[in-house]
C-alpha cells in the first residue's frame, strides 16, 4: 500500500459521517475529492474512463486500477469480470452490484444513494477485457499483506508473464521484506523479462540466469519457447543451456521424488508385511488371514469415527490405533487358538484353513458394514500437502512412515528387551530346544500370533488414510507382504524391514521406466529367481534346526 | 494305493463312460418333455465339473503324491484356456462385429494393424492343440527347474506358485499384452467347424470331458503305480532321507509337476469352449486355492477323490450362490477349516478308514527328521 492510504480511514470516516445528510451521490463524490489527495482525482479520471462503455478505454481503465490500487480496485476488477460493473453516464456514477443485489459505490464502496437504479447500465466486456482483469487482479494481490498470497500472485505472473504486471512487480520487489516472496518475484520479473523482445540482451540473458537457476516445469516450457522463437544467438544459446540444466535438476527432483514415493509404499509395506513375519518366523505358517487383520484394523478406524462426536474427530487416531491393535490381536488369538494351533505338523494345510478363515473374515465385515467403500477421514494434521524444494510431500504418507518406524522400533524392543521377546526368539530359532528349556510354546505361539495380527491391525488404521476401507482392502496388500517376507527371509525384522524397502523402492523406480503392472511384474519375476538362490530368504537363520 | 481304492478306480472309471455315453443320449435322442431329458446347459454345466475334476486331478497328483502344494495351478488351466480361446477366436474370422477376417474384434478395437507373432499359427488346430499342453508344460518345466533344484519347498513353494499365477494374472489383464485386456476372450462362435451354440457339440464336448478325465486318471493311476511313484511318495514323505540314499528328488518333483501342468492345460482347453469365454480373473491366486480344497474335500491322495470333490464342490457352489448367494462364502470358508481340522483324508479318506492297514507310527520319523516338511 503507497502513502497516500494514509488517508483513506479519514476519508471514510468523513463520508460516514455525512452519509445521513440529505446529500445526493454528486455531493458525496465531491466532497471525498475535496478532502482527500490528488489521487482521489486520478481514481476519479480512471473510474470515468468506464463511463464512454468503450473497450480500449476500459482496458485503460483496468490497467491504471492495476498500477494505482486504490482500496476499491479488487471489488471493481471482480465486478467488471462478473458483469456486475453499472455505469451511469449522465451522473457521471460507477457502480457495482454485490452478489446480493445492492448497489454501492465503485469508489467508495459505500451504497449508492439518490440515483434511480434504472438509470445505471452494464459495463460490456470481451476476452481481450477479461485476459487484461486478470492480469490486473495479479499484480493487485502482488500488494496484498499476507506474504503467501503475494507468493501466489507472483506465480501467477510467471505463468502469464504478462509485461503489464511488470511494473506493480518492480514496485513490490523494491520494497518486498519477505525473502521467499521476493525469490518468486524474481523469478517472475525473470519469466516476463526474458520473455519481452524489448528487453536488453543483458537483461533477457540475466532473467534467464536467474530461471536456469530456479526454474520449475514452467520455466522449462517458458525457455524452450524463447529457444525457439528468438532470433538473437546469444540469447539462444544461453536458453539453451539453461533448459539443459533445468531439465537436469528437474529429472533429479523427479528420481527424489519416486525414492520419496518409494519410501512411502515401503512404509505401508513394512506395516502389513512385519506381523506376517512375526507369525512366519515363530510358527513356521503363512497366515492367509492376514490381510483380512489389516481390513478390521481398517474398520475399526471407521467405527472410531462414526462413534466419535465432531469435537474429537482429531484424536481419532489415537483412539483406533490402541483398538484396531486389540481387535485384530484379539481375532487372531481366537484364529490359533481355534484353527491354526491343531495344524502346527500340516503348514500346508494351515494355509488352507486361514484362507476359509479369510473368506469368512471378509464375508462378515461385507454383511455387517455392506460392501461398499466406506469413508474414513483424515484427521486435519494429516490432510493436505507441502513443498519441500522440488519434491511434493503429502502429510498422512509422512506420518506412515513415522508410524511404520514407530512400530519397527517398538517391536524390536519388545523382541530384544522383554522375557517375551526373548522366548518368541528361543522359539523361532529352536522350538525343540525352547520347549526343552522350560518355554512354553504353545503360549509364545499363541501370544506371538496376536501380537503379529495386532501389528497388522495398526497397518490397517494406516491404510485407512490412503486406500477405500472395503472387505477386499487386505487382499490387495497380501501377495506383496508375502514376497517382502519371503525375500526378506524370517528370524529377523531388519530382513522385514530390507525387503519392504527394497520391494518398495524398486517398484517405484520401476514404474516410470516401465508402467506399474510391468515393474510389479518384473519385481515378482526377480524375487521367484531370488528365492531360488537363497530358498530361505536374505536374512536366513542358519543352523541346524533350519535346515530341512 | 489300497485295493479299495482301485476297486474304486475302476468304479469311477465306469460311471465316466456310462456318463460320456447315456448324457449326450438324455440330451440328444429324449423328447423335450421326457423326464430324462437333459437340456443343454445343464449338458454344459456338468462338462464344466468334469474339466474342474481334471485340474482337481492334477493338482492331487503332485499334492496328494509328492507334497507339492501349488497354489498357481489355475495359471496352467487358464493358459490351456486361453491357447483353445485363440484357436476359438481365430475361427470367428469375419463373423466379428469389425468383420475383420484376421484381426479378433478387440485387436480391430486396439487399432492394431497386424496379428501379433504369439497369434500366429492359431487358425491351425493342431498348432492350437500343441501349444494347449506346451505352454503350462514349458512354464511349469522353467519354474520347476529353478524352484526344485534350488530346494524351495513347502510354504514358501506354495507362496511363489501363488505369486507366479498373480504375476500372471497381472499381466494378462493389460490391454497390450495382446490377449484381450481384462474382457478377455469370448464370442466365440464354432469349434472344427461345429457350432458351440447346438446341442450335439455341447454333448461332445461333454463326452470328450469324461473322456479327458478318464486319460487324467490313467496317466496319474500309472504314474503312482510304477516304481517312479513310490519313489515319488517316498519325497512326499521324507525329502531329506531321499536325497541322502542318493535320489535325484529335484527330478522326481520337476517331472510329476511338468505332467500335472499338462493335464491342467488341458483341462482348461475343454473349459474354454463350454462356458464360452476366457478371462484373466481365471488366473486369481483364489481360483487356484479354491481347487486346492476340492482336493481336500474328497480326500488327498487318492485322485478319485480328489475328482469327486471338484465335482461335490462345485455342485453346492452352483446351488449356494444361486440360493444363498451371501451364504455361500461362509460355506465355503468353513469348509477350508473344517476340512483341514477334521477331515484331513477328504470325504474318500474317511470311507475308506479301516480298509487300509494302520500306519507307523508317524510321530518318530518327524522326531528323527527334525524340521523336514511334514
Amino acid at each position: 500500500m503507497t502513502s497516500p492510504n494514509a488517508s483513506r480511514p479519514g476519508a471514510q470516516g468523513f463520508a460516514r459521517r455525512f452519509r445521513l445528510r440529505v446529500f445526493g451521490a454528486i455531493g458525496v463524490l465531491a466532497l471525498l475529492m475535496v478532502a482527500s489527495t490528488a489521487r482521489a482525482d486520478a481514481v476519479d479520471d480512471t473510474l470515468a474512463k468506464f463511463l464512454d462503455d468503450k473497450f480500449p478505454q476500459a482496458e485503460a481503465a483496468i490497467g491504471e486500477l492495476a498500477a494505482e490500487a486504490p482500496p476499491q480496485a479488487q471489488a471493481i476488477l471482480e465486478a467488471l469480470g462478473d458483469n456486475r460493473l453499472m455505469v451511469d453516464p449522465a451522473d457521471h456514477l460507477v457502480a457495482y452490484k454485490t452478489a446480493a443485489g445492492a448497489l454501492l459505490n465503485a469508489k467508495t464502496g459505500q451504497p449508492v444513494a439518490g440515483v434511480d437504479p434504472a438509470a445505471f447500465k452494464k459495463v460490456r466486456v470481451n476476452n481481450a477485457l477479461r485476459r487484461a482483469i486478470e492480469g490486473a487482479m495479479g499484480s493487485l494481490t502482488l500488494a496484498n499483506p499476507d506474504p503467501e498470497k503475494r507468493i501466489a500472485a507472483a506465480e501467477d505472473v510467471f505463468r502469464t508473464h504478462d509485461a503489464k504486471a511488470l511494473p506493480a512487480l518492480q514496485a513490490q520487489l523494491a520494497k518486498e521484506s519477505d525473502a521467499r516472496v521476493a525469490g518468486a518475484l524474481q523469478l517472475a520479473e525473470a519469466s516476463i523479462m526474458a520473455t519481452s523482445d524489448s528487453a536488453s540482451p543483458q537483461d533477457r540473458l540475466s532473467a534467464i540466469a536467474t530461471l536456469k537457476e530456479r526454474g520449475n516445469e514452467d520455466a522449462q516450457s517458458l525457455i524452450d519457447g524463447i529457444a525457439q522463437k528468438t532470433t538473437d544467438p546469444a540469447v539462444k544459446s544461453a536458453a539453451e543451456s539453461a533448459l539443459a540444466s533445468i531439465h537436469t535438476r528437474l529429472a533429479m527432483w523427479r528420481v527424489a521424488q519416486n525414492l520419496w514415493y518409494g519410501l512411502s509404499a515401503s512404509s505401508v509395506l513394512l506395516l502389513a508385511a512385519i506381523g506376517l513375519a512375526i507369525t512366519f518366523g515363530v510358527m513356521g505358517v503363512i497366515n492367509m488371514a492376514h490381510g483380512e487383520m489389516v481390513m478390521l484394523g481398517a474398520y475399526a478406524t471407521y467405527v472410531v469415527q462414526i462413534l466419535l462426536p465432531p469435537s474429537l474427530q482429531e484424536w481419532s487416531l489415537a483412539l483406533a490405533i490402541p483398538l484396531a491393535f486389540v481387535v485384530a490381536g484379539a481375532v487372531g488369538i481366537a484364529i490359533e487358538r481355534l484353527v491354526i494351533r491343531f495344524l502346527y505338523t500340516r503348514p500346508l494345510e494351515t494355509l488352507l484353513a486361514t484362507w476359509g478363515v479369510s473368506l469368512i473374515l471378509q464375508q462378515g465385515v461385507r454383511s455387517l458394514f455392506g460392501a461398499n467403500n466406506r469413508q474414513v477421514s483424515n484427521p486435519h494434521f494429516m490432510s493436505g500437502a507441502f513443498e519441500l524444494g522440488g519434491l511434493s510431500i503429502t502429510t498422512n504418507r509422512l506420518w506412515i512412515i513415522v508410524l511404520s518406524a514407530v512400530v519397527f522400533i517398538g517391536l524390536q524392543l519388545v523382541l530384544r528387551a522383554t522375557p517375551f521377546g526373548l522366548q518368541m526368539r528361543a522359539v523361532t530359532q529352536n522350538r525343540r530346544m525352547a520347549a526343552a528349556m522350560g518355554v512354553s510354546t504353545a503360549r509364545i505361539d499363541m501370544l506371538a500370533f496376536g501380537l503379529g495380527s495386532g501389528v497388522a491391525g495398526i497397518a490397517g488404521v494406516a491404510l485407512s488414510q490412503i486406500d477405500n476401507v472395503s472387505p477386499n482392502l487386505g487382499q490387495g496388500y497380501i501377495i506383496d507382504s508375502f514376497m517382502v517376507v519371503v525375500f526378506g527371509g524370517v528370524g529377523n525384522l531388519w530382513g522385514t524391514a530390507f525387503g519392504a524397502l527394497l520391494i518398495g523402492l524398486a517398484n517405484k523406480l520401476l514404474e516410470p521406466l516401465i508402467g506399474a503392472v510391468q515393474g510389479q511384474i518384473v519385481l515378482l519375476i526377480f524375487i521367484i529367481l531370488f528365492i531360488q538362490r537363497r530358498p530361505r530368504g536374505l536374512f536366513a537363520l542358519r543352523g541346524r534346526a533350519v535346515e530341512a | 494305493m489300497s485295493a479299495r481304492l482301485d476297486q474304486l478306480g475302476l468304479a469311477f472309471v465306469a460311471v465316466l463312460v456310462a456318463a460320456a455315453i447315456v448324457v449326450p443320449l438324455m440330451s440328444l435322442a429324449t423328447a423335450t418333455n421326457s423326464a430324462f431329458y437333459l437340456p443343454p446347459y445343464l449338458v454344459q454345466l456338468l462338462g464344466k465339473y468334469l474339466c474342474y475334476a481334471i485340474l482337481a486331478v492334477a493338482l492331487d497328483l503332485v499334492w496328494g503324491y509328492c507334497g507339492i502344494l501349488s497354489l498357481g495351478h489355475g495359471a496352467f488351466f487358464a493358459l490351456g484356456g486361453y491357447a483353445m480361446g485363440m484357436y476359438l477366436m481365430r475361427q470367428i474370422g469375419a463373423r466379428g462385429v469389425y468383420a475383420n477376417p484376421i484381426l479378433p474384434d478387440f485387436m480391430v478395437f486396439l487399432n492394431w494393424k497386424e496379428l501379433p507373432v504369439a497369434w500366429w499359427g492359431f487358425n491351425w488346430f493342431p498348432y492350437a492343440m500343441a501349444m494347449v499342453v506346451l505352454v503350462p508344460g514349458l512354464l511349469a518345466l522353467a519354474f520347476g527347474w529353478f524352484a526344485f533344484r534350488s530346494r524351495v519347498t513347502g510354504v514358501y513353494l506354495s507362496i511363489i506358485t501363488q505369486a507366479m499365477t498373480f504375476a500372471l494374472f497381472k499381466e494378462f489383464f493389460r490391454n497390450d499384452f495382446g490377449f484381450g485386456g481384462n474382457n478377455g476372450l469370448t464370442d466365440f462362435k464354432d469349434l472344427l467347424g461345429f457350432s458351440l451354440q447346438s446341442a450335439p457339440t455341447k454333448a461332445a464336448l461333454f463326452s470328450a470331458s469324461a473322456i479327458a478325465l478318464i486319460l487324467a486318471y490313467a496317466v496319474s493311476r500309472a504314474i503312482i503305480a510304477s516304481k517312479y511313484g513310490k519313489a515319488l511318495v517316498a519325497v512326499r514323505d521324507a525329502e531329506s532321507r531321499m536325497r541322502f540314499l542318493g535320489y535325484r528328488v529335484e527330478n522326481y518333483k520337476l517331472f510329476v509337476f511338468v505332467v500335472s501342468a499338462v493335464i491342467a492345460g488341458i483341462a482348461g482347453a475343454l473349459y474354454v469352449p463350454q462356458v464360452g469365454i476366457i478371462n484373466p480373473s481365471e488366473f486369481a491366486p483364489g481360483n487356484s486355492i479354491e481347487a486346492a480344497i476340492w482336493v481336500a474335500v474328497g480326500g488327498r491322495g487318492t485322485l478319485i477323490g480328489a475328482a469327486l470333490g471338484a465335482i461335490a464342490v462345485n455342485f453346492a457352489k452352483t446351488y449356494f450362490t444361486g440360493a444363498f448367494p451371501e451364504y455361500w462364502l461362509y460355506g465355503l470358508g468353513l469348509l477350508f477349516v473344517l476340512v483341514t481340522l477334521f477331515l484331513p483324508k477328504g470325504l474318500l479318506g474317511l470311507a475308506l478308514r479301516g480298509s487300509e492297514p494302520k500306519p507307523r507310527e508317524v510321530i518318530s520319523v518327524d522326531a528323527i527328521e527334525e524340521g523336514a516338511e511334514p
